[in-house]
């Protein structure tokens, strides 16, 4: 009987030789794709199994917390200090909707399970203490970001500012705003609350700093006096123009309306004083539409990777658009569009002697003790317009602020320097216009440390009332003058 | 004598008895099942668990009184076997215990039956039961021929306990499988014990029959085909194991049945006709039952595609939670304590249990385990190798390979290899009958193996020899 033992014997082999290939071809080939899979919730149970790090603002001040909840598969919770004031930076980490902006792009770092903090997870392993999540340092401003949430209120609108020298990003807040915690967990009325949220009408969980694109208006104008000087369209700012009044838009009958008096032959520094529609209509045919693509880009538009880390929406200028289109483009309107932060850099430009610094958000990236792992270095982007060209456009600025449309900016003893627009937009331009404002301030030494754009969407008042410079300029102030408080 | 041309594989005569060597193997199979307990408190609740020096010393105690009755009654017997099932014992123990820590199956059974209680006490009370039987079963079957005997007594007892669970009153219907009965508290599972007992019908039987079975057929298209009536037995267990899946839900059990005769019959028989009539019957009866009973039809759908109901029924939730349980753990594991195999839910620690080694120890350890279990099995066959008399070899080959078609038809399910049957691993799955059982097929194979190896009385004395010695004492 032993020759069919044997057999049998080489039968029980294959059995286990088939257990053996099987376990390697799920736990070494599949084992990437099979752990990795949507059904497999280890994956949201290591995300909050562990304390997640930090997302700590100038001063290190934590605005984000962790707390324990009992009795579910996700140990821990994600809360938030002030949510609905920094919900545009730190975007949320919910156990059962997923995570959105710093949190998800720093999800490695937060949950401790990133790359660089292997040798921190090694030596826990042997002090056997607990894993931890390491920390997000960004470069934001408390006072600043507190001043503009507080200025804008109920409104709908958003802010961005920038540190010019730099480029670190000082205040990003977009309103009507959320609270990420009433989401952070996985219960029926987190459930209740993203729901809600979800199909708000106001659009909360969009970050308009960032993500919504608005035709820029008149601030726009300053791109158009850059390229103008830029290319030699003018020289001497307070030179008269060959802008006639009315102004016919090349190439058809409709006049460039001006709502303001003066404008005609009216030189570049008046006109961005007052805000004359003709006359950078006209500047802007002058240049031409590849100068004035040319000269935006440098700025920052037409470009879809503008990363801070979040990556902030496209700002537009069209590439391809007729001679009308481009005179009407160069007053912001027709189909031109920039994000808050793109109107921000703008300024930042200008603001900084013509270098546009990259504009970012994340100082540092530290381990759970504290030590660095990543320390951002500001570099720069481009080079708009050269010094000279720079500080013409910031004497009209400061002009602007001084004795024009943006007088409610001005802050005693500081030299501001600013632009108001008034966007129409919609069928006809029937719906209400958004209000713009744009400035920096200067030290004495020359230097700007702060640039902020602001765009108001304010449906609650008046449609006369609604100019750059009567709703968004005390929004700037109030942030500029807490960063300025801040310096001391 | 024919002793040594019997014993090709493992020399008998002047064989040593291999107990020390025996002794060894199990002082390491008692503390790597120490250690991993203490790994597991430490992952778990940063401590020592509680009692890890006196459950590690009663452990020691019960391995040591297996041993020393091996050492008394079966002297000569294989000295892997014991230490082997001593350490999967072990192991399955902590894994339990592993598993009774978790929150999430203790919420869920309190969700569902209002209490929580441990398994892992009960699991370390009935290993100490099955090594009581272990030595009860040494003691007492000095000589496995004697099995011989109750050859038809044992086909009485194997129905018996086969049909048990399908009674009214006495069989409990847990998860959809009747293969359980419950008596005064306690729940048996029949299916393992009938496994050890229907071995020695098959085994006694046979050995009357080969004769019969090899000899009596006609040859046709270069098969040998057994004549009608040396039919009837083989149908009879086909029939039988498919009335066991229809009646039962059991799959594996009917499977283990079936695939333990067929071994048998060609071990007896020597005949591959018998083989290619089972595969053939086998494959015609699983696509009957397949296509009619929904239960297998179900297993068969979550096996061909693990993760295409996974959103819609849930029927395949447990195969797809095994599956990424393993993927989960990769080439090392994510270590003791530290996975998250108790997902998979109510059977983690019966059906399941070799996911939570799957996603703890990894590939590493699950390749561990599966080659201790080859080793079991290779031991076994080896153990029907050496056995002199025909009985020994067939009881010998088809308790190992209805251990292997065990092995093979449970981690096989829970990996996605097969469809899944529903069987417990020997030795790690919490589950009382399923210890005793399986402590009761290492004893006897342990039996068999002594006899084995046990050599042949020394001859008488010659009186011839006598005579040619020189030197005499004086």
């Amino acid at each position: 009987m032993n020759k069919p033992l044997r057999r049998i014997s080489l039968f029980c082999g294959l059995l286990v030789l088939a257990l053996l290939i099987r376990t390697n071809w799920l736990q070494y080939v599949q084992a990437e794709e099979l752990s990795t899979r949507k059904e497999n919730r280890r994956v949201q149970i290591a995300q909050y199994g562990t304390e997640r790090g930090n997302i700590i603002v100038q001063g290190g001040q934590p605005v984000t917390g962790s707390a324990v909840t009992a009795g579910s598969d996700y140990k821990f919770k994600r809360t938030y200090v002030d949510g609905p004031l920094w919900a545009p930076v730190t975007g949320y980490a919910s156990q059962a909707f997923g995570s959105t902006q710093l949190e998800s792009l720093e999800d490695g770092i937060l949950t401790g399970n990133d790359d660089r903090l292997f040798f921190d997870r090694t030596i826990g392993m042997f002090t056997g203490e607990k894993k931890r999540g390491g920390n997000v340092i960004t470069t934001l401003n408390p006072a600043a970001q507190k001043a503009a949430f507080d200025q804008l209120g109920t409104k709908k609108g958003a802010v961005a500012a920038i540190d010019p020298r730099t480029g670190a990003i000082l205040a990003l807040v977009s309103t009507p705003s959320y609270d990420p915690s009433t989401f952070a967990g996985n219960s029926k009325a987190d459930e209740k609350a993203w729901v809600e949220l979800k199909d708000s009408e106001d659009k909360k969980l969009v970050n308009r700093a960032l993500r919504e694109t608005y035709p820029p208006g008149s601030t726009f104008k300053v791109v158009t006096a850059a390229a103008a000087l830029e290319n030699g369209v003018v020289s001497d700012i307070n030179a008269p123009t060959d802008t006639p009044e009315p102004y016919i838009l090349p190439g058809t009958k409709t006049p460039m309306v001006n709502h303001a008096a003066g404008c005609e032959k009216a030189s570049l520094n008046d006109a961005l004083k007052v805000s004359c529609n003709s006359v950078f209509a006209n500047l802007g045919d002058k240049v031409g539409r590849d100068k004035m693509v040319e000269t935006a880009q440098k700025f920052g538009f037409n470009n879809d990777k503008i990363d801070t880390p979040v990556r902030a929406f496209a700002s537009v200028y069209d590439k391809t658009m007729g001679r009308d289109g481009n005179a009407q483009s160069s007053i912001g309107q027709f189909n031109t569009a920039a994000t808050p932060l793109q109107m921000a850099m703008v300024t930042a430009a200008i603001a900084n002697d013509g270098k546009l610094m990259k504009p970012y958000m994340v100082d540092q990236l530290t381990a759970p003790g504290l030590d660095t792992i990543e320390k951002h270095e500001p570099s720069e982007m481009s080079k708009p317009l050269s010094a000279a060209n720079a500080q013409k456009v910031q004497q009209m600025m400061v002009n602007v602020v001084e004795k024009g449309t943006g007088t409610k900016a001005q802050i005693s003893g500081v030299k501001v320097g600013g632009k108001t627009g008034t966007a129409q937009h919609g069928e006809k331009n029937a719906k209400r216009p958004y209000a713009w404002f744009i400035s920096y301030a200067e030290l004495p030494d020359g230097s700007s440390p702060v640039a902020v754009a602001v765009v108001i969407e304010d449906s609650a008042a008046d449609r006369e009332d609604i100019s750059g410079g009567g709703l968004a300029a005390p929004v700037a102030k109030a942030v500029m003058e807490a960063v300025l408080k801040n310096k001391g | 004598m024919s002793v040594v041309t019997n014993t090709t594989t493992i020399g008998a005569i002047e064989a040593p008895s291999r107990r020390n060597t025996e002794l060894l193997l199990l002082a390491f199979a008692v503390v790597i099942p120490i250690f991993a307990y203490a790994n597991v408190g430490l992952s778990i609740h940063g401590e020592l668990p509680p009692g890890t020096l006196l459950y590690g010393l009663g452990f020691a105690v019960l391995a040591g009184i297996g041993h020393l009755v091996v050492r008394r009654y079966a002297k000569y017997a294989d000295p892997l076997l014991l230490p082997i099932a001593t350490l999967l014992n072990g192991l399955g123990v902590v894994l339990i215990w592993r598993l009774d820590q978790s929150e999430r199956l203790q919420n869920l059974a309190k969700r569902s039956f209002g209490t929580f209680s441990e398994s892992a006490p009960r699991q370390m009370m009935y290993t100490g039961l099955a090594l009581a039987l272990f030595a009860v079963v040494l003691l007492v079957l000095k000589d496995h021929r004697v099995l011989q005997r109750f050859t038809y007594i044992s086909m009485a007892g194997a129905l018996v306990l086969l049909i048990l669970p399908v009674i009214p009153g006495l069989g409990a219907d847990v998860f959809g499988a009747k293969i359980w009965i419950s008596v005064g508290g306690f729940s048996i599972q029949p299916g393992e014990f009938a496994k050890i007992v229907i071995a020695i019908f098959f085994a006694g039987y046979l050995m009357v029959k080969r004769d019969a079975l090899a000899l009596a057929s006609r040859r046709f298209m270069g098969l040998y085909l057994p004549r009608g009536r040396d039919l009837g037995p083989i149908l009879m267990i086909w029939a039988m194991s498919l009335l066991v899946l229809v009646f039962e839900n059991d799959l594996g059990t009917s499977l283990l049945f079936f695939g333990m005769f067929v071994i048998m019959l060609y071990v007896a028989t020597e005949r591959t006709s018998w083989i290619v009539i089972g595969l053939l019957m086998s494959v015609g009866g699983a696509t009957v039952v397949g296509a009619t009973a929904s239960h297998v039809k179900a297993r068969v759908t979550a096996w061909l595609d693990p993760f295409a109901c996974y959103s819609t029924s849930g029927a395949c939730e447990q195969v797809g939670q095994s599956i990424m349980s393993f993927g989960s753990g990769g080439v090392l594991g994510t270590g003791w304590g530290q996975g998250n195999s108790d997902l998979i839910g109510f059977a983690a620690n019966s059906d399941f249990i070799f996911s939570t080694v799957g996603e703890e120890l990894g590939l590493t350890g699950v390749m561990a385990f599966l080659l201790l279990y080859g080793l079991i099995i290779e031991r076994g066959v080896r153990t029907a190798l050496a056995a002199r008399d025909p009985f020994g070899k067939l009881f010998a080959i088809g308790l190992s390979g209805a251990f292997a078609l065990q092995i093979f038809v449970v981690a096989g399910g829970v990996m996605g290899l097969i469809p899944l049957t529903g069987m417990t691993m020997p030795f790690l799955a919490s589950g009382g009958s399923s210890v005793l059982a399986n402590w009761v097929l290492i004893a006897i194979l342990i039996r068999i193996s002594d006899t084995a190896r046990r050599p042949a009385p020394a001859p008488a004395p010659s009186p011839d020899s006598e005579m040619t010695q020189v030197v005499r004492p004086s």
